[in-house]
C-alpha cells in the first residue's frame, strides 16, 4: 500500500524536476522579456538528442553531455539573436507566435539532422534498483533528482550572489531602471535564452536514459514545463521548482491510481484549473525571492 | 562645455514631445529646467540618458557625439539619471540597489562609495538589507540619488526629485542637491518646484510644450516678471 504510493512519488519526482527545469528555462525568459518561449521543450530534445548520438559515436558520456548543453546554448542564442531580438518593439503576442514557429522549425531541423526513430542513452550508473521502504528506486532517478538540485542550486548562486545575476533579476523588475544604472538589457535577454537553453539540455539528458528521446520528445516535455511555470506563477523561479513537483507528481498517482491514460491530461488540467481559479498561480507576483 | 544638446526633436509615436531644444552644460554647473506638467521635461532627460530615441537634432557629451549611443554605453561615460518616480529595483536589498548603481564601473573601489553614500544617507546604512520597496517615498529618493552617484557620474540629471515629498523631507533633499554641487558634481535638475530649484542653480532654461522659451541666470529667472506668474505662483 504504502510502498506503491512510495513508488508513485519517486515517478513523480523525477519527471518533476526535468518539468522543474523547464518551468525555470520558461520564468528566466519570461523575467527578461516576457515572452513565453513555446520552444523550451525543443531544448530538452536537442540535449538528449545530442547527447545520445555522441555516445553512440563512441564519445565518453562526460563529454558527450557538455558538448550537447554548449550545443542547445548556441541554439538557445541563436534563436534569441535571429528569432526574437530582430522582432523587438513588436507585441509581446507576436514574439510567442515567434517562438511557435521557432519550436516547429527546430523539429523539422531535428528530423533532417537525425531522424524520426527513437535514441537512446545507457542509463549513467547501471541499472541495479535501490530498495527503499518496499518500493524501487532506479539509479537514473537518483540522477535526474540530485543533477537538477545541483543545477538549481548553481541558478540560486547565479541570480543572487552574483552582479550580472543581479543584474537579470534587476532588469525584470524595473527594465528603465535598469537601463539607467547601465544594465546592457540586450546582453541580459541573449543570457536569459542560453541559460534556458542550458536548463533544457541537462534535463533532456539526463532523462533520455528513462523516456528516451526522439524529434518530437521536447513538445510535452515543454507543455508540462509550462504548466509548471504557470501553477508557480508565471516568472517566479521557486514557484517553477514547487510547480514541476506538483506536476509531476500529480500525474504519476493519476497514472497509477486512476489509468495511465490521464497522465499526459494532468498538466493540461492543472494549467486550465489556475487560468481559471488562481491566474497568478501559486505564489503570485508578490514573492521577493526569485531563484 | 560637458552637455551640449542641438535643434533636438523627439516623438511618442506621432506626437511631438520636443522639438528644436538647444540646452548647454557646463562643467560643475548646476541647470535647473523648470516647466509645466506635460511640458517635456521628463522626456529631454530621457533623450539624454538614451532612453528615449532623438528623432532629429543632435546630443554631445565631452565632445562624443552621444546620439544614438545605448543607453548602457553612455552611463559608462559618466552620465546617471535619478528618474521621475525614483524606480527603485523593489524586491532587491537597498545594499543590491547601490551596488547595481556600480554596475558599470569595475575594479575600483565600490566598498569606499558605499561607505560614502550610507554617510550622506545614514537611513540607508540601517536599512541596507530590507528590499528597497520598503521604503518609504523620502527613503527611496534618497536611495535613487546614491544609487546614481554610485556610477561616479559626471553629470547627474535629477528628475524632480522632490516631488511627492513632506516640506521637511524636500528640504533635505535639495540640501543634499546643494552639497553635490558644491563637491563640483555637475547637475541638471528638472523641477516642478520652480523656486527652489532656480534659487540654487547657475542658470536654468524654461520650458512650454516642447521648446525652450527663456534661458538665463537662475536669479534672473527668478525675478522675471513672466517666470513669476506663471511658475511661480507669485
Ligand atoms: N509614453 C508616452 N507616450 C505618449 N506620450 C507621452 C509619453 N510620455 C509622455 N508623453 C507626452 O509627451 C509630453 C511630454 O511629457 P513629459 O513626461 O516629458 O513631460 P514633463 O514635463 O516631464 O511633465 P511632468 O511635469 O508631468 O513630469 C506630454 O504631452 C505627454 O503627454
Ligand atoms: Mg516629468
Amino acid at each position: 500500500m504504502f510502498a506503491e504510493f512510495l513508488q508513485y512519488v519517486f515517478a513523480g519526482l523525477t519527471s518533476g524536476a526535468i518539468y522543474a527545469l523547464a518551468g525555470l528555462g520558461f520564468a528566466i525568459i519570461y523575467n527578461a522579456s516576457h515572452v513565453i518561449n513555446f520552444a523550451q521543450g525543443e531544448f530538452i530534445m536537442i540535449g538528449g538528442m545530442s547527447t545520445a548520438t555522441m555516445v553512440a559515436a563512441g564519445i565518453p558520456l562526460p563529454v558527450a553531455a557538455a558538448a550537447a548543453v554548449l550545443v542547445t546554448m548556441l541554439v538557445g542564442v541563436a534563436l534569441e539573436k535571429f528569432a526574437v531580438e530582430p522582432a523587438k518593439g513588436a507585441d509581446v503576442t507576436a514574439i510567442v507566435i515567434i517562438t511557435i514557429g521557432a519550436s516547429i522549425f527546430l523539429r523539422g531541423a531535428a528530423q533532417v539532422v537525425w531522424d524520426k526513430e527513437f535514441h537512446a542513452l545507457p542509463a549513467f550508473s547501471g541499472e541495479t534498483p535501490i530498495a527503499v521502504l518496499g518500493a524501487t528506486l532506479m539509479p537514473q532517478s537518483v540522477w535526474v533528482v540530485g543533477v537538477s538540485m545541483a543545477v538549481i542550486a548553481l541558478l540560486w548562486w547565479f541570480f543572487n550572489r552574483t552582479l550580472f545575476g543581479k543584474a537579470m533579476l534587476a532588469t525584470s523588475f524595473n527594465r528603465l531602471a535598469a537601463q539607467l544604472v547601465g544594465i546592457g538589457v540586450k546582453k541580459v535577454l541573449m543570457v536569459s535564452f542560453a541559460l534556458s537553453a542550458m536548463l533544457g539540455a541537462v534535463g533532456g539528458i539526463v532523462v533520455t536514459p528513462i523516456t528516451f528521446t526522439n524529434y518530437e520528445a521536447g513538445i510535452m516535455l515543454g507543455l508540462k514545463g509550462f504548466s509548471a511555470a504557470v501553477l508557480g506563477g508565471l516568472g517566479n523561479g521557486l514557484g517553477a521548482i514547487v510547480g514541476g513537483l506538483v506536476v509531476g507528481i500529480a500525474e504519476a498517482l493519476a497514472s497509477g491510481y486512476l489509468s495511465s491514460a490521464y497522465k499526459d491530461a494532468i498538466a493540461f488540467v492543472i494549467i486550465l484549473l489556475v487560468l481559471f481559479f488562481m491566474p497568478s498561480g501559486l505564489f503570485g507576483k508578490k514573492g521577493t525571492d526569485r531563484v | 562645455m560637458l552637455l551640449e544638446i542641438q535643434g533636438l526633436a523627439s516623438h511618442y509615436g506621432r506626437i511631438q514631445a520636443l522639438d528644436g531644444i538647444e540646452v548647454r552644460v557646463g562643467e560643475g554647473e548646476l541647470v535647473a529646467l523648470v516647466g509645466a506638467n506635460g511640458a517635456g521635461k521628463t522626456t529631454l532627460l530621457r533623450c539624454v540618458s538614451g532612453v528615449q530615441p532623438a528623432t532629429a537634432g543632435a546630443i554631445r557629451f565631452d565632445g562624443h557625439d552621444i546620439t544614438r549611443m545605448p543607453a548602457d554605453r553612455r552611463v559608462a561615460l559618466g552620465i546617471a539619471q535619478v528618474p521621475e518616480g525614483r524606480q527603485m529595483f523593489g524586491p532587491l536589498s537597498v545594499e543590491d540597489n547601490l551596488r547595481l548603481g556600480a554596475y558599470r564601473r569595475h575594479g575600483d573601489d565600490v566598498e569606499a562609495d558605499l561607505a560614502r553614500m550610507y554617510g550622506m544617507f545614514p537611513i540607508l546604512r540601517q536599512k541596507k538589507d530590507l528590499p528597497a520597496g520598503t521604503l518609504s517615498g523620502g527613503q527611496q529618493q534618497m536611495l535613487a540619488i546614491a544609487r546614481a552617484l554610485m556610477s561616479r557620474p559626471r553629470l547627474l540629471l535629477l528628475d524632480e526629485p522632490s516631488m511627492g515629498l513632506a516640506p521637511l523631507l524636500v528640504a533635505e533633499i535639495f540640501k543634499a542637491v546643494q552639497a553635490l554641487k558644491d563637491e563640483g558634481t555637475t547637475i541638471f535638475l528638472v523641477e516642478q518646484n520652480a523656486y527652489a530649484a532656480l534659487a540654487i542653480a547657475d542658470r536654468g532654461y524654461v520650458l512650454e510644450t516642447g521648446s525652450v522659451v527663456m534661458s538665463d541666470q537662475g536669479a534672473a529667472l527668478l525675478a522675471d516678471e513672466r517666470v513669476k506668474e506663471a511658475y511661480l505662483g507669485l
